[in-house]
């Protein structure tokens, strides 16, 4: 008998204390990051599909046309051109195509350029209709950034 | 004359409560997700118009705007008339609630009582509905909730039968009249008649969340585990009439806690008694609901028929002899 209006009481209070939790969060700011207004800087290790870096100096991209991360690459993902450079040595890139559907962002393109041509992108915001949306000329990407 | 005072005077109370009813359920649900927003620590619906405040038009636009679909098999009567007859008892209700000391559209002197019994239809919405489904977890879950609202309707009652034997009447206004006069005259600390009122308070704002099917005692929809449950085969408006009959009910319910037990629009001072007071209590209360549903988890069958069976009706039933016995002796 006892137990019983033990159980009573201690859960009638119960239940006030849980009310009690909730309007102290209902009263607290909010804390969510609202989307697609705001955004967050993404973390330095964060890897998004890779992209091209630019070189300061030279005002171009730093790729020498090696053709390592091509090959590097398990899925095949990577296609690029380069011509001879007029004038000088080596050869300037043309066109690098990424067709990010197949990547696995495994970081060997990365890894392997001797030059450090290629980074991961901050890029997160990712959602498309259509496959093709993800073949990106990471060139002209690196062009217009910078144009 | 035809057009004499009292048709316009029908025809006011029509228009005002079928208005108040919508803009309640419209703008209870916005208040709703507004508050499990801030409970969460999140916004709640923002974007269509300032604070979200278009939010429930646009809702109700997009529910309009669905395919009413009459599944193969369902019996088409049952299925089109139970939405209605979850409606309209809610909204028959509000004829003899008095809102202040004038607004009220019917006086009954058995005004509680009409309460009680139009409220007891929407339960039998609901089963027809499920019944008319053909849909055997639709049934399954409209019994669970017609047990759940017999389970409740008892502790109520006898909370009700106390009621009265304290304030005499079955009339509405007269109940607030006999408790006008500041916070201490409320039946709700009327202490005079029995110890236990705010207990008694309590216990019928549980059945009352049990009766409107309001979370933690939400069987009719759980939605997590029977997808809407016993209106699952409801489409588009059909399920959209469901929803608002469930919050017209609360604010039945509520209305009937303010002016059982908070004294109707009676100022807690003493002061300026008025339509205000009634409406600040009910939203007060209405708040109270919401903050009830996004605080505790659903309960289970078995601990909802406990809760009523072994502790609400005994307390009840405790309280009602309790003030028996304190009305006789004083
Ligand atoms: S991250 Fe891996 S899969 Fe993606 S492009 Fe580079 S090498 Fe290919
Ligand atoms: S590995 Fe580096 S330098 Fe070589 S082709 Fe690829 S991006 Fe250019």
């Amino acid at each position: 008998m006892t137990a019983y209006f033990k159980e009573i009481i201690s859960g009638t209070w119960s239940l006030f204390v849980g009310l009690g939790i909730t309007i102290v969060y209902f009263f607290k700011p909010v804390v969510t990051l609202q989307y697609p207004h705001e955004t967050v800087p993404m973390t330095p290790r964060y890897r998004g599909h890779i992209d091209l870096v630019w070189d300061e100096v030279r005002g171009t991209n730093k790729c020498i046309v090696c053709n390592g991360c091509m090959k590097a690459c398990p899925s095949n993902c990577i296609t690029l051109a380069g011509e001879k450079a007029e004038g000088g040595k080596g050869k300037v890139l043309t066109q690098y195509t990424l067709d990010f559907t197949k990547c696995s962002l495994c970081g060997l393109c990365v890894e392997v350029c001797p030059t450090e041509a290629l980074e991961f992108s901050k890029e997160y915001n990712l959602a498309g209709f259509d496959e093709k949306d993800y073949v990106f000329d990471l060139l002209k990407r690196l062009e217009a950034k910078h144009s | 004359m035809f057009l004499d005072s009292e048709l316009i005077r029908l025809l006011a109370f029509v228009l005002g409560v079928v208005g108040f009813v919508a803009m309640n359920a419209a703008y209870l649900v916005w208040l709703e997700r507004k508050e499990a927003g801030h409970i969460q620590r999140r916004i709640g619906p923002k974007e269509v118009g300032p604070y979200g405040l278009l939010q429930p038009m646009a809702d109700g636009l997009k529910l309009m705007t669905k395919q009413l679909i009459t599944p193969d098999g369902v019996d088409p009567i049952l299925f089109k008339v139970a939405p209605i007859l979850v409606m309209v008892p809610a909204i028959m209700s509000f004829v003899t609630l008095p809102f202040s000391e004038t607004l009220v559209a019917r006086n009954l002197d058995v005004g509680l009582l009409a309460v009680f019994a139009f409220a007891s239809i929407n339960v039998l919405g609901l089963l027809l509905g499920a019944w008319g489904s053909r849909n055997k977890y639709a049934v399954i879950s409209a019994a669970r909730v017609v047990s759940q609202n017999v389970a409740y309707e008892i502790p109520m009652l006898i909370i009700i039968v106390t009621l009265v034997m304290i304030t005499g009447t079955l009339n509405l206004h007269e109940i607030v009249t006999l408790q006008t006069g500041g916070f201490w005259h409320w039946n709700v600390l009327k202490f005079t008649a029995s110890p236990l009122m705010p207990v008694a308070f309590l216990i019928f704002f549980i059945c009352m969340l049990a009766e409107t099917n309001r979370a933690p005692f939400d069987m009719a929809e759980a939605e997590s585990e029977l997808v809407a449950g016993a209106f699952t085969e409801y489409p588009g408006m059909g399920f959209g009439v469901f929803f608002m009959g469930e919050y017209a009910n609360i604010v039945v319910g509520t209305s009937l806690a303010t002016i059982l037990f908070l004294g109707g629009w009676d100022c807690p001072l003493g002061l300026f008694p008025g339509v205000h007071w009634f409406l600040i209590k009910m939203y007060a209360l209405i708040f109270v609901v919401i903050w009830i549903r996004w605080t505790y988890p659903r309960t289970t069958f078995y601990g909802l028929l406990n809760l009523s069976w072994k502790i609400l009706i005994p307390v009840a039933f405790f309280n009602l002899i309790l003030t028996s016995a304190m009305l006789k002796v004083f």
